[in-house]
């Protein structure tokens, strides 16, 4: 009798914790479905390729938000990927209480809430040039992807045999081109995935984007003047109170999602395949 | 030669670079708060009044609409994600449904925030206001505790992922010893894993709690954006992110800004010390697991 106690015990937790696990899904599928069923609704030509309307008149795209959300994209990359690489390099080839400390920094950058980020580049950058603008959303999104890069590069370097170093140094090649000739071609899958990531994360990135970037119904390409960006246009026009711009913002979000899917497709086909097998 | 040395000196500029931008991260957020820390000093922190017209800046509204949202929805996400890192590192440890399981909680963490915040206020805000009519209480729909319900899903991916890996970091002679003394799946998971892997979920648990209370976007847009303190779980609050993400741009006043200013410099100091501390503990977890 006791034995089938336990055993009941048993089936029951497994049954609870098969339960759990597939409530935790369904807010998943929800907004998924939901933004599909709202989002596909509102998507058209226009939607890509005009610029917004004011509430109330029909029609109108987010060609702004689409052009702004690249733009910054660029600019953030710009600005941490060579960075970020050069500092993973540095981490995985020098090992002192310097980089270990260092390592300690860069998980500190990856904890600040992004919404403090937004303040840092509102302070190095929109207050001195006394205008929001896409130069300080870049830096903004920039700092956000800067730990994603480095540690990614740093684990992808940390990976390769020392044998192939080894076979390098033999072959009479120097320590500058073993690292960039060698190794770091080596490493290219990890890192390559790395900046995916990274522009993953910051692609949906509102919070420090808010006093940074600001917004813009206009299309902007000069870094020293404010842009809109997908993320932004689902913030504002989700707040609005015009069922117009609720659709717009419903056909962002699912453009949004898209990109994103697409994003991990890349990371998890594409890239393994150029992986480099030792 | 000299090409290596010069490689070399640009690997070194490049990490004391690294460290500078962190320390004038902190220095900026510093001299930005100055003022704020001049005028109202360690009153800021108790102080319950938030007031920009008469320039009365207290934090503890927000600590409270804070605190109360990150604990409740850990303590909502805690079963959730516990059970999801049973099935995927107990139960399930391969095949279809652990993959299919992983994959749906990486997309999970995918989303941005932004569209958590959207989703609840055209999904979840409703329904919570139907709930809040029965109830009998007003229905304001936003509250601190719809945002801890979104914030709970958002939380779920991070603390079961960090689970998974901890529990996997079970020794398999721990787990087989078990199995061979006749224990079934519920003893081996109750008086083996867990006990081996607490300090490691813990660190889990800790590192969703640093989310939870920096999250900014799904929170600003379900709370309800009110700078009172908070009467009871269903009243609309502010959290620490929301007040500034909501303020921000309409400070006109230097004393104002400076205020928002330094809750970010809280912000930043309070996750450099969750983070310090969960690294701390999964380090020893790490060191634990490998013996």
């Amino acid at each position: 009798m006791k034995m089938n106690k336990r055993l009941f015990k048993d089936f029951l937790f497994k049954k609870i914790v098969i339960l759990f696990s597939i409530i935790t899904l369904i807010p998943l599928f929800l907004i998924l479905f939901i933004i599909v069923k709202n989002g596909v609704s509102a998507i058209n030509i226009d939607f890509f390729t005009k610029l917004p309307k004011p509430p109330g008149e029909k029609g109108g795209g987010i060609l702004n938000a689409i052009v702004g959300s690249i733009f910054l994209v660029i600019i953030a990359s710009i600005l941490a990927i060579p960075f970020g690489v050069t500092v993973g390099i540095f981490l995985s080839e020098v090992k002192n209480k310097f980089t270990e400390t260092l390592k300690v920094l860069v998980d500190v950058l990856q904890g600040v809430p992004s919404i403090v980020i937004g303040i840092v580049a509102y302070i190095w950058i929109v207050k001195p040039l006394k205008s929001f603008s896409a130069l300080s959303g870049g830096v903004a999104l920039g700092l956000m992807m800067l730990p994603i890069i480095i540690k990614s590069t740093q684990e992808a370097l940390y990976l390769i045999p020392f044998s192939l170093r080894e076979a390098s140094f033999a072959l009479g090649t120097n320590y500058t081109k073993t690292i960039l000739k060698v190794i770091l071609p080596a490493g290219l899958s990890g890192i390559a995935s790395g900046i995916l990531l990274g522009i993953m994360r910051i692609i949906g990135e509102t919070a420090p984007l808010l006093f940074t970037a600001f917004g813009n119904s206009f299309l902007n390409l000069n870094p020293a003047k404010p842009v809109d960006a997908l993320p932004l246009v689902i913030f504002n026009y989700a707040m609005s109170p015009y069922p117009e711009w609720h659709k717009i913002a419903w056909g962002a979000a699912f453009i949004l999602i898209l990109l994103i899917f697409i994003l991990n497709i890349i990371v998890r086909k594409v890239i393994k395949r150029w992986k480099v097998q030792f | 030669m000299r090409k290596d040395r010069f490689f070399k000196m640009v690997l070194w500029v490049s990490g004391i670079l690294f460290t500078l931008i962190i320390l004038s991260i902190l220095i900026y957020l510093f001299k930005g708060s100055y003022l704020s820390i001049k005028t109202f000093g360690l009153k800021f922190l108790v102080n319950k009044i938030w007031d920009p017209v008469n320039e009365q800046f207290g934090l503890l509204p927000f600590v409270v609409g804070t605190l109360l949202t990150s604990i409740i929805s850990l303590l909502l996400a805690l079963p959730f994600s516990l059970s999801l890192a049973i099935l995927l590192g107990v139960f399930y440890k391969k095949g279809f449904l652990n993959k299919f399981l992983s994959y749906a909680t990486e997309l999970l963490a995918g989303i941005p925030s932004v569209i958590y915040g959207f989703w609840g206020l055209f999904f979840l805000v409703p329904i919570m206001r139907k709930i809040e009519i029965k109830l009998g209480i007003l229905p304001y729909g936003v509250g601190i505790l719809t945002a801890s319900l979104i914030l709970s899903i958002m939380i779920i991916p991070y603390i079961s992922l960090i689970s998974k890996e901890v529990i996997n970091m079970v020794p398999q002679d721990l787990i087989e010893a078990g199995y061979s003394l006749g224990a079934t799946n519920w003893e081996v998971i109750k008086k083996v894993i867990i006990p081996y892997s607490r300090s490691g979920i813990f660190a889990g648990v800790l590192l969703g709690f640093g989310r939870a209370f920096g999250e900014t976007m799904a929170v600003t847009m379900v709370i309800g954006n009110s700078n009172f303190l908070p009467k009871n779980i269903f009243s609309p609050s502010n959290t620490m992110a929301s007040v500034i993400a909501n303020e921000f741009t309409e400070a006109v006043k230097d004393i104002h800004l400076s205020s928002l200013i330094q809750i970010g410099l809280w912000l930043f100091l309070l996750s450099i010390f969750i983070n310090f501390i969960g690294e701390i503990v999964i380090n020893k977890m790490k060191v634990k697991g490998e013996k």
